[in-house]
């Protein structure tokens, strides 16, 4: 295959030409890259995902405090909140916040987590795809299935963007994370491509303009509650792609205002904490008494 | 440019919480161990600025000294590495600095013993590192691809002697990056390869006249 994807554009009609899937076009377009062959992506996405399952079981189960003392205690909080009285949300929704925060705490622990895209943002993906496939009964394939299609929507943003806070803000990071997440719960939920395609563009452009200004510095404040925030941020997506609301500025228009974002996003404001959250007055009382 | 696959945007599986603080300190210490790749009697580890500010709460130090040991960045023994085995039986310290003429995320790892050694390194964003000097030497090592390093005195023709030994092994140089102290002194090469140098080729090139050093580094696996 000689075609380049790097826009959604070429993957939306790569896969209309073939009458293929994204997660199909996008193994094929790696393979025709020559690095890696299909067995070794999916060996790849397997060995993540066990590692996504096991930081979130290993999360559900623990309070240990973060090195910091700042936190560690919240994903109990919150299954002691939702195991008493219930929630708004339904029972997927309950379990995809739980899982975020599991798996986000996990990564504080300096526990085993698979970043994707980031670290920091490494509760997002494997909350909504893991919880969704519980509930509804789907096997280890589809859910490589669904992360392959979740990488790919990284992916091509990655091709005009650094996924990095300090290159374009945690819009980069955590928004990203929530486009790929939204992608991945489209597939399983057998979304169309089009569906899926624009789940990741609606949740890209909600979170237009996301600054990284973390508190001391470290992947803790505000990192860990904003990923159940944003992964049941990538359900919103998916819910109003799976009704054909269609964003009216497609897809790598989005990615490119993204990237201007990023750039025009002050320096202060991307992962060097020297604005925002971080300086506010809290946060550098905090960081008086735990840096040093 | 190389552009990201699928594999890079869903992996790596790593010891939290940062991939610049925690697992790019563990690569740094992986290509560390690989370049020193012998006994020292006492190691230095000097963080610099956020590495030093927010290394204690990413893991920073931990990480550096688990890849010295050979700990891949998923290992689990990273978190407690103080603790392990491995580690009790080296004599190693941290100094925590400021230079702002560093990167960001800069590390030296300072070696004591029958070699001494001293190895600079940046974690340059997203699990990368690079390598930037060993000993006076500027270098370019980044871990992905198999790199012979050589210190040796300059004199005419050592490159092609050395780059001739390589193309009897029938290996594609991929870089090749050279720096001296002065002419007529110490000078050092990388040279980046595609594939893997056979153990026949190392000996000649250590035969070569007046070679200190010779080291085969191998690509980092994670």
């Amino acid at each position: 295959m000689e075609n380049i994807i790097t826009t959604f554009r070429q993957l939306y009609y790569t896969c209309k030409e073939q009458n293929k899937k994204i997660y199909e076009t996008a193994l094929d377009y790696e393979v025709s890259k020559g690095e890696y062959s299909e067995y070794q992506i999916r060996l790849q996405a397997a060995k993540s995902l066990n590692a996504m399952k096991e930081a979130i079981k290993i999360g559900l189960n623990s309070t240990e405090p973060s090195p910091s003392g700042m936190s560690g205690d919240d994903c109990d909080k919150l299954q002691k909140r939702f195991n008493k009285s219930g929630s708004v949300l339904g029972k997927t929704a309950q379990k995809i916040m739980t899982y975020a925060l599991a798996t986000s705490e996990q990564n504080l622990r300096m526990g085993i987590i698979a970043a994707c895209p980031t670290a920091g943002s490494c509760g997002i993906v494997p909350s909504v795809l893991i919880a969704y496939a519980e509930d509804y009964n789907l096997d280890e394939n589809e859910q490589i299935n669904a992360l392959i299609t979740a990488g790919e929507v990284g992916r091509i943003v990655s091709v005009k963007m650094a996924l990095a806070g300090a290159v374009g803000g945690c819009q980069a990071e955590c928004g990203v994370a929530s486009a790929m997440a939204s992608a991945a719960l489209t597939q399983m939920r057998g979304g169309n491509i089009k569906q899926i395609i624009n789940a990741s563009a609606l949740a890209l452009k909600n979170i237009l303009g996301l600054t990284c200004d973390p508190v001391c510095g470290l992947v803790e404040i505000p990192c860990v509650k904003r990923n159940p925030f944003l992964a049941i941020h990538a359900v919103s997506a998916s819910e109003l792609a799976m009704a054909d609301i269609i964003s009216k500025i497609p897809a790598d228009e989005i990615v490119d205002a993204m990237e201007q974002t990023g750039k025009l996003m002050s320096p202060l404001l991307k992962e060097s904490s020297q604005g925002g959250l971080a300086k506010t007055k809290t946060a550098i009382a905090l960081e008086k008494n735990i840096l040093r | 440019m190389r552009q990201s696959s699928i594999i890079d945007i869903i992996s790596p599986v790593m010891a939290g919480p940062s991939s610049s603080h925690t697992a790019g300190a563990v690569r740094l210490g992986l290509l560390a161990r690989n370049v020193y790749n012998t006994k020292s009697d006492k190691i230095t580890f000097k963080l610099y600025n956020s590495y030093a500010l927010t290394g204690k709460g990413h893991g920073t130090d931990k990480g550096l000294l688990a890849g010295l040991l050979g700990f891949s960045v998923d290992d689990k023994r990273i978190k407690n590495v103080f603790d392990t085995p491995e580690a009790k039986q080296i004599n190693y310290e941290f100094e925590f600095l400021e230079d702002f003429n560093r990167h960001p995320n800069a590390v030296d790892f300072i070696f004591e013993g029958g070699l001494n050694m001293t190895l600079s390194g940046d974690s340059i964003g997203a699990g990368e590192i690079v390598l930037t000097k060993i000993n006076k030497f500027s270098v370019n090592l980044d871990g992905k691809y198999n790199t012979l390093l050589l210190v040796y005195e300059d004199m005419p023709g050592v490159i092609s002697s050395v780059t001739r030994i390589i193309q009897e092994d029938n290996v594609n140089i991929a870089s090749l990056h050279c720096d001296r102290s002065g002419k007529g002194k110490d000078a050092s090469m990388c040279i980046c390869i595609d594939g893997e140098l056979s153990k026949q080729c190392l000996d000649k090139v250590s035969e070569l006249k007046d070679m200190y050093i010779v080291r085969y580094i191998k690509k980092l696996e994670s």
